[in-house]
């Protein structure tokens, strides 16, 4: 399975990806700058978390108009799978390629510490190799992970399923609508998600839990 | 030319920050604070004259940076 990570100034979980890639597909992933104009043959494109462009303007706003997202776009629009985690989610909403937007954390402080997540979605490339209802264990890290959607956006996307992962066990770190953590689009390949699945890949890391995420791709990729 | 861009948060939308500043207000003695929505303001200095034109170029500034309108409104005054 071929991926490769985006980087801005300012991203700064690139490298943690980069390694929970190597480690659990077994290929390197490439490494490709925010003004490259185009992204490598993939069949993944991670955008990290980090604090791209110090969030000026809103967490993500700035790097959802770089130049590689033209690309990003247009790959995500052809059916390459994107993932985004923190700083990627909020890029992935403010470029449109999914639906919502994420706000100031409702407590107004930076939260650093680990939440239970729920998959309430197996049936999707990012899942699969989660149990339905499954609980386990994430780390999250963010200031702007609130997540806000409209009463139709938020019934569509629930009636559609796309609501992968919520908080679980009254752990909602941010005051998320509908305690939502991780969402996709309507087809199904562009994931985001607020909390770090790539920080809890291997055993220093002190659990295993974030490895199902890479796993559900890792065996959907390489079937296709 | 110049502009200004005001861009604020849409009804209904949560605004944790203007919360706090609403809190802070009340515990200063400003006992009349119904309540504090917080925004944005962009003062844009722009080349030419025509102020149609100046307005419609300031639109799209909102509609593809500016402003996000899964979340915010935004209203343009020129100076």
């Amino acid at each position: 399975m071929k991926s490769a990570v985006i980087v801005f100034p300012g991203s700064n979980r690139d490298r943690d990806m980069f390694h929970a890639l190597e480690l659990i597909t077994g290929h390197r992933p490439q490494h490709v700058w925010h003004t490259e104009s185009t992204l490598p043959d993939v069949d993944l494109v991670i955008v990290p978390g980090g604090f791209s462009y110090g969030d000026y303007l809103r967490s993500g706003a700035i790097a959802a108009r770089s130049p590689i997202l033209k690309d990003l776009v247009a790959k995500a629009d052809s059916g390459v799978s994107v993932l985004g985690v923190c700083n990627g989610f909020q890029i992935l909403t403010e470029a449109g390629l999914l639906p919502g937007a994420l706000m100031r954390n409702a407590g107004l402080t930076f939260v650093c510490r680990e939440v239970m997540m729920e998959t309430v979605n197996t049936a999707t490339k990012f899942s699969s190799r989660f149990e339905k209802g499954q609980v386990w264990r994430c780390p999250v890290a963010h200031h702007d992970g609130n997540y806000f959607a409209d009463a139709d956006t938020l019934k569509r996307i629930e009636d559609n399923g796309q609501v992968v992962f919520r908080y679980a066990d009254g752990t909602n770190p941010n005051g998320s609508i509908n305690d939502i953590a991780g969402i996709m689009n309507e087809k199904g390949n562009v994931l985001g998600m607020m909390p770090h699945p790539e920080n809890l890949v291997e055993p220093l890391h002190g659990g295993l839990d974030g490895r199902l995420l890479f796993e559900s791709l890792v065996s959907d990729l390489q079937a296709a | 030319m110049k502009a200004r861009v005001i861009v604020t948060l849409k009804n209904g939308v949560l605004d944790p920050q203007g919360k706090a500043i609403e809190g802070a207000l009340g515990g200063l003695g400003f006992g009349d604070v119904g309540s504090v929505r917080q925004g944005k303001v962009f003062d844009v200095e722009l080349r030419g004259s025509d102020e149609g034109a100046a307005k419609a170029v300031l639109e799209q500034m909102c509609e593809k940076l500016l402003a996000n309108t899964v979340i915010e409104n935004y209203t343009i005054e020129m100076a």
